[in-house]
């Protein structure tokens, strides 16, 4: 007998990755998964900022999906490779700041050089013909397949039997007749295979696999690129701007202020690489300071930062300055109020 | 047998995921790894991934605000 064929399965972690991989499965494939991090993933980086008393611990769904299949999952980061796409998209963005053509292509593309070194013999995907207005369209499924070198070595399970014949359906490493046709935005079929599937407690995201579908997220990378006059960001950058309330007062500086506890210990971990401060005077929120404020520049973020506090109406509240290689320091200000904050500081 | 530390403090899931992937590839069979890591989410994460991948996780504890996890290399 011949040795069974190998796929390797692109797992996001939400239910159209996990259903294409069972199909294959349900095949007598052999499959592994493998899931990209770019950074703006929704899943499995988020722990940290999540509060420590809530019952529901969240979990990785990438991981959780592998579980549920019962197979290996490789995540491999890519957070500097994946600059590149989101800086200089070929195909251009979405509704908001994801080059979601250009990341498939990426993905797949490296999925592509995985099988190769891995020994593995194609590449599936949980893609759906019309499912996501940029991506997953007829035009571009073709162009994901090609751009990425993966060409016919890239199955879709849920919607192969709209597309044209891959390498594993003309060799009859799986049928086609065992394929699906799902096409269009509606999730009814694929609610229907999860339940034939016995799947339950899946995850299912709105928008899309990370925060570069999500508009405020959106806002808040552009407000950052424009400040600094140029498209980069790094690790921290990409963290930062999931967390907090974050105010720019000036093009020099902007505040990122907890919104609760949860927020403030994942800060914590950045007060040695940002000017932070908080009321010492009064109960109030960790602040950090992003960019390169003048010393007045300090005195407008403390005032704004005791607004943040319970000294919000007293005449005066102290602040404490931490900056970089130089001793804490103790400033005292008067807060601002509501009419003093025009509207278009708020990123 | 080796027994191998990986110092992932300060790291975000899932980066302590993919460092303890990474060095767990350069082991084998047997070898004990330890992962000490500031991130509470590894404390889901980490077994999650060694269950899928079929490593046995020996020790799972807080200590002074940092997660330890023990595993032995399957
Ligand atoms: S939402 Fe789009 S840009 Fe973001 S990971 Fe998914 S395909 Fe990539």
């Amino acid at each position: 007998m011949s040795e069974p064929k190998k796929a390797v399965a692109l797992i996001s972690g939400g239910l159209d990755s996990m259903l294409a991989a069972k199909v294959i499965m349900e095949q007598g494939i052999q499959v592994e998964g493998i899931n990209f991090f770019t950074g703006f993933c929704v899943e499995g980086h988020t722990h940290a900022i999540r509060k420590k008393d809530k019952n529901k611990q969240k979990r990785n769904n990438a991981l959780w999906s592998a579980e549920q299949l019962g197979i290996k999952l490789h995540i491999v980061d890519i957070i500097d490779e994946y600059k590149d796409v989101l800086i200089n998209p070929k195909h251009g963005y979405g509704a908001h700041m994801n080059p979601c053509l250009d990341c498939k292509i990426f993905m797949v593309n490296k999925a592509k050089q995985w099988i190769q070194e891995n020994g593995f013999d194609f590449i599936i995907t949980g893609e759906v013909i019309g499912q996501r207005p940029m991506s997953q369209r007829r035009e571009t499924m073709p162009v994901v397949a090609a751009e990425s070198g993966a060409d016919d070595l890239l199955l879709r399970p849920l919607c192969a039997r709209n597309l044209p014949m891959t390498l594993p359906e003309r060799e009859g490493w799986v049928d086609r007749e065992k394929l699906y046709d799902f096409s269009g935005r509606s999730r009814k079929p694929q609610m229907a295979l999860a339940e034939a599937f016995g799947f339950e407690d899946y995850a299912q995201p709105a928008g899309g696999c990370c925060f570069l579908t999500d508009e405020h997220y959106s806002t808040k990378l552009v407000d950052l690129w424009q400040a600094r006059g140029k498209k980069e960001y790094d690790l921290d950058d990409v963290m930062l701007l999931k967390v907090g309330r974050h105010i720019r007062p000036k093009k020099n500086f902007k505040l990122i202020v907890a919104r609760e506890e949860g927020e403030a210990r994942f800060m914590q971990g950045y007060k040695n690489h940002f000017i932070n401060m908080n009321c010492a005077s009064h109960r109030g929120p960790l602040v950090l300071i992003d960019g390169e404020p003048s010393g007045e520049d300090l005195i407008l973020a403390g005032q704004i930062t005791a607004r943040y506090g319970q000294g919000r109406d007293a005449e005066e509240v102290t602040l404490q300055i931490r900056e970089k290689d130089k001793p804490e320091r103790l400033i005292t200000v008067k807060p601002l109020s509501a009419d003093e904050m025009p509207e278009e500081w708020f990123v | 047998m080796m027994q191998e530390t990986l110092d992932a403090r300060r790291l975000l899931c899932p980066m302590p995921v993919i460092r303890t992937q990474d060095k767990v590839k350069k082991l084998t069979t047997g070898d004990e790894l330890t992962v000490i890591c500031t991130d509470p989410g590894v404390m889901q994460d980490i077994p999650a991934w060694c269950r899928i991948n079929g490593h046995r996780v020996k020790e799972c504890r807080e200590q002074d605000g940092e997660y330890i996890i023990v595993l032995e290399v399957g």
